[in-house]
């Protein structure tokens, strides 16, 4: 960028800008082809490109462009209409200028990129013929290559243009080329009836008129209205000269009006200059450089990081040391810089419609290649986000609405036949939600079919059949953020690649935000996207440990426990060095932050007694990350407060567990955790991704965490953790009798109760009258099994390859669990045992299980 | 490089070019980064700028120090990234274009050795120059990854 100077930078930036506004209009205009304003702003867009580029001799760009407002002026004219290969070759062309700005941008040169073909089709497309051109239109248009003839009309105006010259000239720059969409060009095609087509362009596009004029802002009034606003004219006469213009009068209007004594060349100028003095009040606003922004973002975070270091110092500070008035100056200072902080936050926010504005075009451009009708919809586009957010979303965004596009919305027939419109509607919302930027894509096509996830997930072996069965029907559609997994039955270019969910997913909880997704079959989707409105300063809870402060972003904490007098870390139970908590009879695998930041040796939970004596408490910080949930343990929690992100030095980047450092109100530099890092070192998301790996990775042990339960007569019995939803102690008086089976009241429901002793054939000892039995409850969508255990013993972590089989009722296999063998269960077929129709009397329609369903 | 900005370590007198290091200032506090290679000592608050700091000691295979004295902060800038060398003592700049020069002595530890560029022969003691860049590039990777 150095080698281009300021005016090639300032024409760059200008013409992206008016690119984006042109593919809108381009758009908007097939919508509404007679639209006469629509016709005249991407005229006069494009006209703007072509006069800078001609002034800065990028000849390339000037001979697209001019072809492109050929075919512009026709289509404004009236003389042919906009037909699809028309809007389409527009489009094309609005690429090609891209491609060659991007490509002036990074070398300054306009590449040789050949454009002999796109200017043909342009010019192909200038000719149909078939609309003749009507009576008012001027047929001067000799600009067109085409070089219609000189019109009568137009060849005896001539005479007539010297006297106006004075008033006319100005008007050629200083009108505003909406109120000159008549008048200017009229006039300019006048002149150039006598002269050589190409001629007439090159002074058409002169320095003088385009490189010096920026686009003329379509807020100024028009000259007419101006002069009669100054009492100079009368309304009658304007519309008289008006309609003088519109039968075939060249001349501006103002020329007309001092002709037909109504006003003097006096006036007229003074009415010019007023208008352009309109417009630099329209300009009011700066263009600033980003950088400019962020770094003054970073110099608010140092006063805001000033500012907290006072606070906490007067706050710390005896009475008597306190001086009133300098609390009070402290309190001002604390006021302006949260107001500061927030304007400047204010000023690197922008419209979400930044990204979304592209989307018309995405969405037209992919419709027509997979051959659907998609209404886009948007609601929502003033909603505002910070630049750097809005960066990090245009990627994912994209991909889903391309997605929606692309396997959401049904092709026109299927619609039909499914009886709903042929036209798919996809809608794009924002809005503004708890100090969060909600962005929902939602589309009315087929939605997507769980069953279908299944199967696919199934085959792929990112899941097993058995963790399946445990899987809600939300987290079966989750499935579709995981690696490897695309729904596409063929690769297509557009999606289907394999790549593309699982990266949207990463990409927005990056940046601290979460994808969900919610989908009715038959009757379309909707991804929602919820994400922080800046990362610069984001929310965070203090925590100690060991002695040490941390930082964890708030937005991975669901909650605290704390772990006091009874619940102390007693209450923990270490099972075989995997830690669980039962947090509302839900099993909470924990991770002990000591540990994982190696303060203390490794597994040293291990050892019972370590930890069982250790009766000082602390807390458990419940963290969501990937979809799943764990506890954090740490010895204390300190405060939440908005801390600034400060990168880690390279010496430190590649410790993942950091997500950065930051600097509290005292000065000290704590440490941010990354809550995601911590699930995966701890192995709590081993079950989640571990079939995924295995497809990769053969070598890689994968570890599925077991429950093992003592069934009776120490006889021992596994259980798949991911199938246990929850351990209870009910009872045993609670047990009742339903036609000769076993259950309890749970939950509202009625849950049949399976004795695993039975099941299994272990000579269970009777249970005692007023002692708890233990149950491990299982459930799937509504309904629940209990499985009664004689005690709970023990996760462990089952290898595989370790597992053999064994033919017998309600077994999978056995695996070997601290050098002893153990029973794995097949919770399916215990399950049915109890409950012959559990599997299908949800939504399952028929009697199929789903492991058969899906064999 | 004519001039160097010295410092104490242990026994020593290093030099560091002058024109690499950006400040001199004693901070009492330091953040430790547990995972960190040992050579790195921990994170400080330079003007609300967070710098990493390299445990000249550590990294020099040197004994830590003893007694409670608070280390000195020497902030060189190396790549566009300042970094924060911890020194016992800071010592002066000395113009150097005069100083004979002489490669590293090889009865010089090996590891240390790597570090250095050679030693000036002070009429006093010898003042050893130190590649600040091979002494920034400590292992990046965690020790418990």
């Amino acid at each position: 960028m150095e080698a281009i100077d300021e005016i090639v930078a300032e024409f760059l930036v200008e013409s992206h800008e008016n690119l984006d506004q042109l593919d809108r209009d381009l758009l908007a205009l097939e919508q509404n082809p007679g639209s006469r304003e629509l016709l005249a702003s991407v005229f006069r867009t494009i006209h703007t490109i072509k006069g800078t580029s001609g002034f800065l001799a990028f000849h390339q760009l000037e001979k697209i462009t001019h072809v492109g407002e050929n075919l512009l002026s026709r289509l404004r004219d009236g003389r042919i209409g906009l037909t699809d290969e028309r809007a389409t070759a527009l489009l094309k062309m609005v690429d090609a200028v891209r491609g060659l700005l991007a490509s002036i941008e990074a070398t300054g040169l306009e590449g040789n990129a050949d454009q002999s073909h796109l200017i043909q089709t342009l010019s192909a497309l200038l000719e149909d013929g078939a609309t003749p051109p009507p009576a008012a239109a001027p047929p001067a248009e000799a600009a067109a290559p085409a070089a219609a003839p000189a019109a009568p009309a137009a060849s005896g105006q001539p005479g007539a243009e010297p006297a106006t010259e004075p008033a006319g000239e100005p008007t050629a720059a200083g009108e505003p080329a909406a109120a000159a969409s008549g008048a200017a060009t009229k006039r300019r095609a006048t002149k150039k009836a006598t002269a050589p087509a190409a001629q007439a362009q090159a002074t058409d596009a002169s320095p003088a008129a385009a490189g010096n004029e920026p686009p003329a802002p379509p807020a100024s009034p028009p000259l007419g209205a101006v002069l009669v606003e100054a009492g100079a004219t009368t309304k009658d006469a304007v519309e008289i000269a008006r309609m003088e213009q519109d039968l075939g009068d060249q001349r501006p209007i103002g020329s007309i009006l001092v002709e037909h004594g109504q006003t003097t060349p006096a006036a007229v100028d003074t009415a010019l200059e007023t208008q352009s003095a309109h417009r630099s009040v329209v300009d009011s606003s700066v263009r600033v450089d980003v950088e400019l922004l962020d770094s003054l973002m970073r110099l608010v975070g140092e006063l805001v990081l000033a500012r907290n270091q006072l606070v906490s110092r007067l706050d710390d500070s005896t009475d008597t040391a306190k001086d009133s008035s300098l609390a009070r100056s402290a309190q001002r200072l604390s006021l302006v810089t949260s107001e500061l902080q927030e304007q400047v936050m204010k000023t690197r926010m922008q419209p979400v419609d930044a990204v979304w504005s592209k989307m018309p075009r995405v969405v037209r451009d992919l419709a027509k290649t997979c051959g659907r009708l998609v209404r886009l919809e948007m609601e929502g586009r003033e909603t505002e986000l910070d630049r750097s957010v809005l960066e990090a979303i245009k990627d994912p965004l994209t991909h889903l609405v391309r997605n929606a596009v692309d396997h959401g919305i049904e092709a026109p027939e299927v619609r039909k036949a499914a009886g709903k419109a042929v036209e798919g509607v996809l809608k794009m919302r924002a809005y503004h939600e708890a100090g969060q930027v909600h962005l929902e894509i939602i589309d009315d096509g087929a939605g997507i079919d769980p069953q279908k996830i299944a199967s696919k997930a199934v085959e792929r072996g990112i899941v097993s059949q058995g963790q399946l069965t445990t899987m809600t029907p939300r987290e079966i559609l989750h499935l579709i953020f995981l690696p490897g997994f695309s729904l596409a039955p063929k690769i297509t270019n557009v999606s289907g690649r394999g790549v593309g969910m699982d990266v949207v997913k990463t990409r927005i909880e990056a940046i601290g935000g979460s994808v969900d997704v919610t989908s009715r079959v038959g009757r379309g989707s909707t991804f929602r996207l919820t994400i922080p409105l800046t990362l610069a300063i984001i929310p965070a809870l203090t925590i100690g440990c060991a002695g040490r402060r941390y930082a964890v972003p708030q937005v991975s904490v669901l909650e605290l426990v704390r772990l006091s007098g009874e619940h102390a870390r007693g209450g923990i139970e270490l099972i075989s060095g995997a830690p669980v908590y039962r947090l509302r009879d839900m099993l909470l695998p924990l991770v002990r932050l000591d540990e994982q930041l190696g303060l203390v040796p490794m597994g040293s939970a291990d050892a019972d007694s370590a930890i069982k004596d250790d009766e000082r408490g602390g807390f458990i910080v419940v963290l969501h990350a990937e979809q799943q949930r764990f506890g954090l343990v740490v010895d204390d929690v300190l405060d939440t407060q908005e801390i600034v992100v400060k990168p880690l030095g390279r010496h430190l980047k590649g410790i993942p567990v950091y997500a950065g450092a930051t600097i509290l109100g005292d000065g000290s530099v704590v440490l941010i955790l990354d809550a995601a890092t911590l699930a995966r070192r701890s192995n709590v998301l081993a079950n989640a991704q571990g079939a995924a790996t295995v497809e990769n990775d053969k070598d890689d042990e994968t570890v599925d965490p077991v429950l093992v339960v003592e069934v009776g007569g120490g006889r021992r019995a596994a259980i798949p953790l991911e199938m246990v939803t929850r351990l209870e102690e009910i009872p045993a008086e609670s047990i009742e009798r339903v036609g000769g089976r076993e259950v309890v009241q749970y939950r509202g429901h009625i849950m049949p109760l399976i004795r695993l002793s039975n099941l299994l054939g272990a000579y269970g000892d009777t249970p005692i009258e007023g002692v708890g039995i233990q149950m491990v409850v299982y459930t799937r969508g509504e309904r629940s099994v209990g499985f009664v255990v004689e005690r709970i013993l023990d996760i462990a972590s089952e290898r595989s390859g370790t597992r053999s089989d064994i033919d017998d009722h309600a077994l999978i296999g056995s695996i070997v669990v601290g050098e002893k063998v153990v029973e794995l269960l097949d919770i399916q077929a215990a399950v049915l045992s109890a409950d012959p129709h559990f599997y299908s009397a949800g939504a399952d329609t028929d009697a199929k299980t789903p492991m058969e369903a899906l064999a | 490089m004519s001039q160097l900005s010295t410092f104490h370590v242990g026994k020593y007198l290093f030099g560091v070019d002058v024109s690499l290091v950006q400040e001199v200032v004693r901070l009492q506090q330091i953040t430790p980064v547990p995972l960190a290679v040992p050579e790195i000592a921990g994170l400080i608050n330079l003007r609300g700028e967070v710098l990493t700091a390299i445990d000249l000691r550590s990294r020099l295979g040197l004994p830590p120090a003893e007694g409670g004295r608070e280390p000195v902060n020497v902030v060189v800038r190396v790549d566009d990234e300042p970094v924060s060398l911890l020194v016992d003592e800071i010592g002066g700049v000395l113009e150097v274009s005069q100083v004979p020069f002489e490669q590293t002595p090889s009865t010089v530890d090996e590891r240390v050795r790597d570090l250095l560029l050679g030693a000036y022969t002070l009429p006093d003691r010898l003042l050893l120059a130190l590649n600040a860049r091979q002494v920034l590039d400590v292992g990046q990777e965690s020790r418990a990854a």
